[in-house]
């Protein structure tokens, strides 16, 4: 019984750390709609996962200022991932409609 | 010398009967939002006008976005709809023709051949210059649509021979002049090859990429862009932002629509006329 018991406990345990890993993982998002980055200036703390959701009729391309990451075509509703493991100024845009652009601040 | 070519070629564009031929823009085959469930549809609609010309069109062009993805079976569906005007069809590619994985190579496959860089080229038909130029590749953040240095360099180099009374028509997909800068409708470095093109006598300049119709004349210089055969796009500045516009069903087709431009003898400016899928 109490054996059964620890077990519980430590899959209970399990469960929350495993909650909170993925809660790590996804704990930034920015939102594409009306051809904005929502927010337009993002602040993180380094190691931070950053999600963008395109909300828009129209493809986008998240890309970094100078192509240190690029997304694929993002359709409706799609999702693209960038960790940032390290603290600085991230400037990106879109490569297809460049005058969108954005900042993730990354602080240690 | 150069005076003499010119004066033969006058002749030459005095003989020549007027032309036409035709632009279709901004297909976005592969586009299924509300703003048009339907894109092949009504590409289909705008091939079968084309078909209804009356006196045969020399040729098509089409000013980009043939797809809205990029992807291999939305350039096939296009391709084989297309097909069916039986013209030769002059390319540009638009920002969304080059969203592949390779950045443009499923364009380039089939589009590429016989063109420099990411797609442009020249060619001449009835004493009458063309030229195709790609404004969507390599684009820097902050700014609008670009031509890039070698580019303007091949422009250069292409007219340098050609006199000032030859007409030209120059082909692209974001306008090349700046329409609305808020919602990137202009090309950064237009001007520059604008320019280039100012000593000639009969400038035209037709555009995709804004789906609608917005023209004007500078000097020499004629502005078109045109009708997209796939959705409506806001006017400059009257909505959030320049996203597909739902229209009612009975109403997009008049929204829609196909340009033919006439090439008529002497100095006079291309007739540019617009007819919309449905009125």
């Amino acid at each position: 019984m109490t054996n059964l018991l620890t077990k519980i406990v430590a899959l209970g345990a399990l469960v929350l750390l495993l909650g909170a890993s993925h809660s790590l993982a996804a704990d930034a998002q920015v939102k594409i709609a009306n051809f904005t980055f929502d927010p337009p200036t993002l602040t993180v703390k380094a190691g931070t996962t950053v999600t963008w959701v395109n909300a828009d009729d129209i493809p986008h391309v998240v890309s970094e200022k100078n192509g240190a990451f690029r997304s694929s075509a993002l359709d409706t509703n799609d999702t693209f991932t960038q960790t940032f493991p390290t603290a600085g100024t991230i400037e990106y845009f879109c490569a297809i409609h460049p005058h969108m652009t954005g900042k993730i601040i990354v602080t240690p | 010398m150069p005076k003499s070519l010119g004066l033969l070629e006058e002749v030459l564009a005095a003989e020549a009967p007027s032309f036409t031929f035709l632009q279709i823009s901004d297909s976005h085959i592969g586009f299924n939002k509300p703003g048009n469930p339907d894109a092949l549809g009504t590409l289909r609609e705008a091939i079968a006008k084309v078909k209804a010309v009356p006196a045969k069109p020399a040729f098509m062009i089409h000013t980009g976005d043939i797809t809205h993805l990029s992807k291999p079976d939305e350039f096939d569906n296009a391709n084989q709809l297309i097909s069916e005007a039986a013209l030769d069809v002059h390319y540009v590619p638009g920002e969304h023709d080059f969203v592949d994985e390779g950045m443009g190579k499923a364009y380039l496959a089939r589009y590429g051949k016989g063109t420099k860089g990411s797609g442009w080229y020249s060619f001449d038909d009835h004493g009458v210059h063309f030229i195709g130029l790609v404004n969507v590749v390599d684009l820097k953040a902050g700014g609008l649509g670009r031509l890039g240095p070698e580019q303007l360099a091949w422009l250069a180099d292409d007219i340098k021979d050609k006199s000032n009374s030859t007409p030209i028509v120059v082909f692209a997909h974001i306008p090349l002049w700046t329409v609305y800068a808020d919602w990137g409708w202009g090309t950064d470095d237009g001007l520059q090859a604008l320019d280039m093109l100012k000593r000639f006598g009969s400038v035209t300049v037709l555009n995709g990429h804004i789906h609608q119709i917005v023209q004007k004349v500078e000097g020499n210089m004629t502005f078109h862009t045109a009708r997209s055969t796939c959705f409506p796009q806001p006017v400059a500045g009257t909505a959030p932002s320049p996203g597909p516009m739902t229209v009612p069903a009975d109403q997009l087709r008049s929204m829609l629509g196909i340009t033919s431009v006439a090439v008529r003898v002497g100095d006079k400016p291309l007739a540019i006329t617009d007819t919309p899928l449905a009125s």
